[in-house]
């Protein structure tokens, strides 16, 4: 929220290519992350429950091909990703509950079309 | 005062890009929990209509802590936009207030403009559209790809996961071809 991360109006400038906040964002975030993810393997860091860190790796399937293109679609369309509609109904955008209802929707009817669609 | 109103201020990506990276080592430490918060949308099904779908059948308290961090999410979102209410609107390049404007975006505080996301506008089919079907799509694509902009796009990119990677090219194509050419279409 405080960064802008949630807000429509940032996302469009990042569509359209001309601001770099949300960019700037991903491009820190990101090696941050990476950067702890190493030190806890390169120290082989307990978690608080005392079991290894542990980091199942992905199998590549259709589904990210598909299922990202129309979350793609979504998210330009929406302005959020799952995180800011939760953002977005805590600062008092009542509206925006109804995003959150029909992606309750959608993931429902994934779930439902699950053995059907093509991964 | 002071305090205060630095922090109205929206803060640099320098500073928030960190914070939000250092989530995922974190989350990992506390139980090997893999940041993404599109999963609490499958957690909120499994819990209210699981219906005996077999993807909706598993132990929804075994990830309590995903419903957890949304109402965190709520929380923040609660702190930033009513205790900490920006009076103005956030600086935008100028580019972007022209495109808006084309598209009848006034400038305004916020973070949603009021021109598509209210209550009052919502009953036109552009507007449905955008909301109702978008936000059916980012649950829908979400979960179909197993992941969103934080579980692909910073938790999986920074574990090298390569499928995270397909698919953070995809949903950023689909989201830059969307805002540009489709957005446009619908309101103007």
């Amino acid at each position: 929220m405080k960064s802008d991360a949630v807000s429509w109006f940032r996302m469009q400038e990042m569509f359209r290519f001309q601001g770099f906040q949300l960019f700037g964002i991903f491009l820190t975030a990101i090696p941050t992350s990476a950067l702890g993810i190493f030190i806890i393997k390169k120290l082989k860091i307990k978690t608080l429950d005392g079991e290894p860190a542990r980091i199942v790796k992905k199998e590549f399937n259709m589904g990210y091909v598909y299922g990202s293109l129309l979350f793609g679609i979504g998210w330009g369309l929406t302005g959020a990703c799952p995180g800011p509609i939760y953002v977005q109904i805590g600062s008092g955008l009542s509206i925006a509950i109804v995003t959150l209802l029909s992606a309750m929707a959608g993931t429902w009817v994934y779930s439902y079309l699950k053995p059907k669609l093509p991964h | 005062m002071e305090v205060i109103n630095f922090l109205r201020q929206p803060w640099p990506w320098y500073i928030a890009g960190p914070i939000i990276g250092l989530t995922v080592p974190l989350l990992l430490l506390t139980g090997n929990r893999i940041l993404g918060i599109s999963s609490s949308l499958r957690d909120l099904c499994a819990m209210c209509f699981p219906a005996n779908i077999p993807f909706l059948k598993y132990n929804w308290k075994d990830h309590l802590w995903n419903i957890f961090f949304a109402i965190g999410l709520l929380l923040g979102g609660f702190i930033g936009g009513v205790l900490l209410h920006p009076v103005t609107a956030m600086p935008l390049s100028p580019a972007t207030i022209h495109s808006l404007q084309g598209m009848g975006i006034s400038r305004q505080p916020g973070i949603l403009p009021v021109e598509i996301f209210s209550w009052a506008h919502l009953l036109t089919w552009q507007h449905l559209l955008i909301v109702v079907g978008g936000g059916f799509l980012v649950g829908f694509g979400t979960r179909y790809s197993g992941g969103c902009t934080s579980g692909h796009g910073i938790a999986g990119l920074s574990m090298m996961q390569w499928p995270s990677l397909v698919a953070t090219i995809l949903f950023f194509t689909g989201g830059i071809l969307t805002a540009n050419f489709i957005l446009p279409l619908l309101i103007h």
